[in-house]
């Protein structure tokens, strides 16, 4: 029995392909990673554990958790809520709404942290109020947690819109016909069948809240130990020399990024979909 | 067939809006909350010094030897916290609502900034002895090891293939040392020439690959990913390079370098906003102490305590005071929007 290939090129052609595609991968993908576990234990394993058990660090670390913690609930309630109405209902403005979502995407993250500072910086918009208040937003937690919810914004909507898009109407208006609350169609008949592109979109927006370092950057004030989150940490290590434990540091940022690609591996084979929420 | 948007019109679609903007409102007034300045640890106050770039080893000693030296006298131990980065950039960021305790910056102008802000009386530097700088620097050029451009001088930065690394002078107080003193070089030289001065300065200035946002970035520039064949660069710093990078570059003193005096202020406003007006103080007096000299001079800068030894090579210093009229007119004619760094940079 003759094997018929389905692919025309010739064996060259396509083994010239291949390794281009293994190389690309090879030099931008896992280089850098391996890059980052190499340095990291360059002076050892003690250096590496010293370096994540410094006061600093491990004040980035919480703080980092805490930013995430409540930008990423906040985004998720938000994303949710504006892709039900988006996909759900037609109103007036519709397009612009799903247009504004997506102004974090396209907005640097330099000016993503600027215009906090321009509203609540000392000499901002709202800061003689805040002042008179002792209110602090620049330069301490909240302006940290709104830098991140900001650019962090449209991760579980953007996920959600096209799937609730795709799914269309026809299950909730079944069950309208059959007298369900409108909490009841969204607690049963909605929320089933987003659960896991929605929980593809909080990972990736947790991904990125963690990682975020420009907008956050702008409206730290870099102060160790008391507002670098993680990213800014290993920028401010890096800077003083401390190459070993930067980098050590920087190990816990690319562990959070294989735990993401791991779960978000575990979501797609749970579904059986290739591609968890197609863009 | 029954059209979706009946289900705007549901009791329970209405409550579940509520639901959502109470919880909305409880996240914002919990953000608001943790807004609120906490008060300080039970075991001490404490106090931020919001400082430049190359001070970040010098003050990490000072703090500790400073909260010793509070703890043995007051029984508490003050928690000190750092906040580094381009001078410029710290300045700005302080006027933003940083609330800096101390500022210990790179030059007199970006303390002048933060004075000009309200946040510290105008006649600041006249708080301290020496016009409030404890420690001096000047500005040298680090070259790779066995110098083999052949940089001796201020013209030889100009030649072809010499790439210079410097930082920004927008946000960069070291930068602003740098270029003031390639100008004063280039004005000795030509005799007061200014048209022969601005042509090298022009020159200088394209002989510069990047311009990074602080001394420290220009640092890692240079030393860590090798660019560059000259980085001007503070005193302290290029001996600190020598230190972290042993046997890769040299140091080379030019014949003519600029007096730097870092200064160091109170900011009074948030100072007595924290209560922390008399901590504040004695910190920065303690910069004059034998012992924080003797870390300044440690950690390679210029001590004020003509008792503390060190052994830089002696060289020509020209004054910002004496050669540009003080920091408010240099600041003027070189670094304000239209100024001739304006005028000469991007000028190919």
């Amino acid at each position: 029995m003759s094997h018929r290939e389905i692919t025309t090129e010739s064996r060259p052609v396509r083994v010239l392909l291949i390794g281009a595609a293994c190389a690309v991968v090879t030099v931008f993908l896992l280089l850098p990673l391996i890059a980052v576990f190499v340095e990291a234990l360059r002076k050892g394993w003690e250096v590496f554990f010293e370096s994540l058990r410094d006061e600093a660090a491990l004040s980035a670390v919480k703080l980092t958790l805490t930013a995430a913690a409540i930008s990423v609930p906040m985004n998720t309630l938000f994303g949710v809520g504006a892709a039900w109405v988006l996909t759900k209902f037609r109103f007036r403005g519709r397009a612009l709404l799903v247009s504004l979502i997506d102004l974090p995407f396209a907005v640097s993250p330099v000016i993503a942290g600027l215009v906090w500072v321009l509203l609540f910086g000392s000499h901002g918009w709202f800061g003689e109020w805040l002042d008179a208040r002792d209110i602090r937003i620049i330069f301490a937690l909240p302006g940290i947690v709104i830098a991140t919810a900001f650019v962090t914004f449209p991760f579980v909507a953007r996920e959600l819109i096209p799937l609730m898009e795709s799914q269309g109407t026809d299950q909730e208006e079944a069950a309208v016909t059959l007298g369900a609350s409108g909490w009841r169609i969204f607690l049963r008949v909605t929320l089933p069948n987003i659960k896991w592109g929605l929980l593809y979109g909080i990972l990736l927006c947790n991904a990125r809240a963690m990682g975020e370092f420009g907008a956050v950057s702008v409206v730290s004030g870099h102060i160790r130990g008391e507002t670098n989150t993680l990213p800014l940490h290993v920028e401010v290590l890096y800077n003083e020399y401390q190459f070993s434990a930067a980098f050590a540091c920087a190990t816990l940022l690319a562990m959070l990024a294989l735990v993401t690609l791991g779960i978000k591996t575990a979501i797609e084979h749970l579904t059986g979909h290739t591609s968890a929420g197609k863009h | 067939m029954i059209h979706p948007t009946i289900l705007r019109f549901h009791p329970f679609r209405i409550r579940r809006h509520s639901i959502l903007a109470v919880f909305g409102m409880v996240c914002l007034l919990g953000l608001a909350a943790c807004g609120k300045k906490s008060a300080p640890g039970a075991d001490g106050p404490s106090l931020l010094n919001v400082s430049y770039d190359p001070t970040r080893e010098f003050y990490a000693e000072v703090n500790q030897a400073f909260a010793a030296k509070w703890q043995r006298d007051h029984g508490v131990k003050p928690a000190i916290k750092q906040s580094h980065g381009g001078s410029g950039k710290q300045a700005r960021a302080v006027i933003d609502g940083l609330e800096a305790d101390v500022v210990t910056l790179a030059l007199a102008g970006d303390i002048d900034a933060v004075a000009k802000a309200g946040l510290l009386p105008s006649d600041w530097a006249g708080k301290l002895p020496q016009n409030s700088a404890p420690y001096t620097s000047t500005i040298v050029f680090v070259v790779r090891k066995g110098n083999p451009k052949g940089v001796k001088d201020w013209g030889d930065l100009v030649g072809d293939g010499v790439q210079v690394v410097t930082p920004n002078p927008k946000t960069s107080g070291g930068a602003r040392w740098n270029y003031l003193a390639a100008w004063a070089w280039a004005d000795k030289q030509f005799g007061g020439d200014e048209a022969k001065v601005r042509d090298y300065i022009g020159r200088l200035l394209k002989n510069v690959p990047v311009l990074d946002s602080g001394a420290r970035a220009a640092t890692t520039t240079f030393a860590q990913r090798g660019i560059g064949d000259v980085f001007l660069s503070w005193e302290n710093e290029a001996y600190l390079i020598e230190k972290e990078f042993p046997g890769k570059t040299e140091i080379i003193y030019p014949s003519l370098s600029i007096l730097a005096e870092p200064p160091v202020a109170v900011v009074e406003a948030n100072a007595a906003k924290h209560g922390t007006a008399e901590l504040a103080k004695s910190y920065l007096e303690f910069l004059y102490t034998p012992e924080a000299q003797t870390l300044a001079a440690r950690h390679f800068y210029r001590p004020r305590d003509s008792k503390v030894s060190v052994n830089f090579p002696a060289l020509e210093l020209v004054t910002v005071d004496g050669k540009f009229g003080g920091w408010a007119a240099a600041q003027k004619t070189h670094f304000a929007d239209g100024g001739t760094f304006d005028q000469l940079y991007g000028k190919k």
